[in-house]
């Protein structure tokens, strides 16, 4: 108890400064916390429209990006035809540009796409899709950001659409594109396959013989199940990456704040430093108390931390044009990673000033009364 | 006023101080020039002489706070070197009183008091036991749960005094106890101490500039430049 004392009298007796730590190790945390969680709901959001919830994703292999992936048309109607397999799309993607936007991704699906066939319609209707090769159905945010109500003509590069449909999606970013038939977006892109092939199976428990079968069959081809792929794709590595030590630097900055902190804490109290250890108290004693005082002001730091993300992230949902990029889920694996972060940063910010403290002298800090 | 103490003999002897030199500043400033200086067990000895004169660098040897340049000091028969462990010596066999208090002041005189205890890891309820022991023999039971700012320069020391026999040291070491407290304080502080000292049979080292304070103790012994110069 009276080693809680020691620990809290000090963070209270400076008041202001402790704030001050505090607000940085929380602004720190904060800062991790929103960029980290607004890039993996992006990942998220991104695997999501690279799925649409299916199972698996076949693929070109060693492909940098899926943009340039190009899956072979007759592959798809084969794959669908396998025993293991309950359905399999054919998607292209592909960048198009109209008047004012230059870059608005399109998705050229079948009918039977999940994405049509799962989509509410706020305008139009689902049996009209793919009827004319010069229909397109916009995502409703799309619809917005184009200012296009149904049956309009727009102009994509050098064609004129007619819009039959205007859907809404739980992805934000394919409410932000728009919807080809995929015959129509071969023509336009000027391929002949398709970008990938997301799959349905029967049976999850049949993904390693489908991979094999795909590697066996099509050599060129990968299949990844779902979650693997979100995992594997270099790009949302990179993403991760990015935003783990984008968060780290915020976190390490909040550390070096926690740092001075205490060795102004050593510096300030060295006599009392000094009474301890006449009392009796070992270097450990001592260190624990430094440190011990570090690690009240992270865990604080990261607590606020927490709650100041989850309303930065909450705020930022708000925000239409980013409606459906963001994924407010603060998942606890996040949290606790974060917090524990805090933690170490904190605590190793205060391991010079406690070696300092144990260092010190009783007899010259008290020598001076 | 002055306590029975055993008859002279080194088995005896609570601390030996034998030929210590120290210095400060890598030997530019000399403050003990080979001390000497035996105290047998359970006795009260006043350590006197001018300001500067290396009454308190002495305390702090034998105190283990500080090693000596040269010499040795043995303190209850075991010698004071790197081989000793000082943590457990600080913490059982040794306490201290310092001209200014050195309490903690956002800590309660009960806190401040158990810091030994807390630091030697004594069971709660028997520091909590000493502590009521220790507060009703100084007068400071209404003061327990006040903070130190809230308590007068006597009761500070007072609480001071508690907190070096919060363990039952063996050795008391008082640096000016009463230097920085008036008359009647000063008085009844000392007057305190030797009580305390004399019941608990520790043995005191006291520095003091008080020469009646000095007077009612076992033992004078005179420090100049460095040396022991006179014993009494």
């Amino acid at each position: 108890m009276i080693y809680f004392r020691l620990v809290f009298v000090n963070l209270l007796r400076h008041r202001i400064r402790t704030a001050i730590s505090i607000a940085g190790v929380a602004f720190s945390v904060a800062a991790m916390l929103t960029v980290v969680s607004v890039l993996e709901g992006a990942v998220a959001m991104f695997s999501g429209i690279l799925s649409s919830g299916a199972q698996m994703i076949v693929f070109e292999r060693n492909v940098s990006d899926l943009f340039f992936s190009d899956v072979p048309a007759p592959v798809a109607d084969e794959v669908a035809t396998w025993q293991t397999v309950a359905h399999a799309d054919p998607v292209l993607f592909g960048v198009v540009s109209s008047a004012d936007h230059p870059i608005i991704t399109c998705f050229g699906v079948t009918v039977e796409d999940p994405r049509i066939q799962g989509a509410t319609w706020l305008a139009g209707r689902p049996d009209y899709f793919g009827r004319d090769a010069a229909d397109v159905l916009l995502g409703e945010r799309a619809a917005t950001f184009l200012g296009t109500t149904l049956g309009e003509q727009i102009q994509i590069g050098h064609a004129d659409f007619r819009v039959t449909g205007i859907v809404k999606t739980k992805n934000g970013f394919e409410d932000g594109g728009i919807f080809m038939s995929l015959a129509e977006a071969r023509r336009f892109f000027h391929k002949e396959g398709s970008s990938v092939i997301t799959v349905r199976l029967h049976n999850k428990d049949d993904a390693r013989a489908f991979k094999n079968q795909v590697r066996d069959r099509f050599p060129n081809l990968i299949a990844l199940e779902d979650a693997e792929f979100s995992r594997s794709y270099s790009q949302f590595k990179i993403l991760k990456a990015t935003a783990w030590a984008v968060g780290g630097c915020g976190l390490a900055l909040g550390g070096l704040g926690v740092a001075n902190t205490m060795i102004m804490s050593v510096f300030t109290r060295i006599r009392e430093i000094a009474i301890l250890r006449v009392n009796g108290f070992s270097n450990g004693q001592i260190a624990a108390t430094i440190i011990g005082e570090a690690a009240a002001v992270a865990v604080a730091g990261a607590l606020v931390g927490l709650l100041l993300g989850a309303i930065a992230l909450y705020s930022l949902k708000l925000i239409p044009v980013l409606h459906g990029y963001i994924d407010v889920t603060m998942r606890p694996l996040l949290m606790a990673s974060v917090v524990l972060l805090a933690l170490v940063t904190g605590v190793s910010g205060a391991l010079y000033p406690a070696a300092y403290a144990t260092r010190i002298r009783a007899a010259e800090a008290l020598r001076f009364e | 006023m002055k306590r029975d103490s055993k008859t002279t003999n080194p088995e005896h002897m609570a601390i030996r101080v034998c030929n210590v030199w120290k210095s400060y500043e890598e030997g530019a400033i000399p403050v003990l020039n080979g001390v000497d200086l035996d105290v047998e067990a359970g006795q009260a000895i006043a350590l006197c002489g001018p300001s500067g004169c290396g009454k308190s660098t002495l305390l702090h040897l034998v105190g283990g706070l500080d090693r000596p340049d040269n010499g040795t000091i043995a303190v209850n028969g075991a010698e004071l070197n790197r081989h000793r462990d000082m943590v457990r010596f600080m913490r059982h066999e040794v306490g201290f009183v310092f001209q200014l208090h050195n309490l903690i002041p956002d800590l309660t005189m009960k806190e401040n008091c158990l810091l030994p205890s807390v630091a030697a890891g004594m069971d709660r309820h028997k520091a909590q036991d000493r502590l009521q022991e220790l507060a009703g023999r100084t007068g400071l039971q209404h003061r327990l749960n006040h903070t130190i700012q809230r308590l007068s320069g006597g009761e500070r020391q007072r609480t001071a005094i508690c907190r070096a026999l919060m363990n039952s040291p063996g050795i008391l070491l008082a640096d000016e106890p009463t230097g920085s407290l008036d008359e009647r304080n000063s008085t009844n502080i000392f007057e305190l101490l030797m009580s305390l000292a004399g019941s608990e049979g520790v043995t005191l080292l006291m520095a003091t500039h008080d020469r009646t304070l000095a007077a009612a103790c076992d033992r004078i012994v005179e420090m100049h430049d460095g040396r022991i110069c006179e014993h009494c």
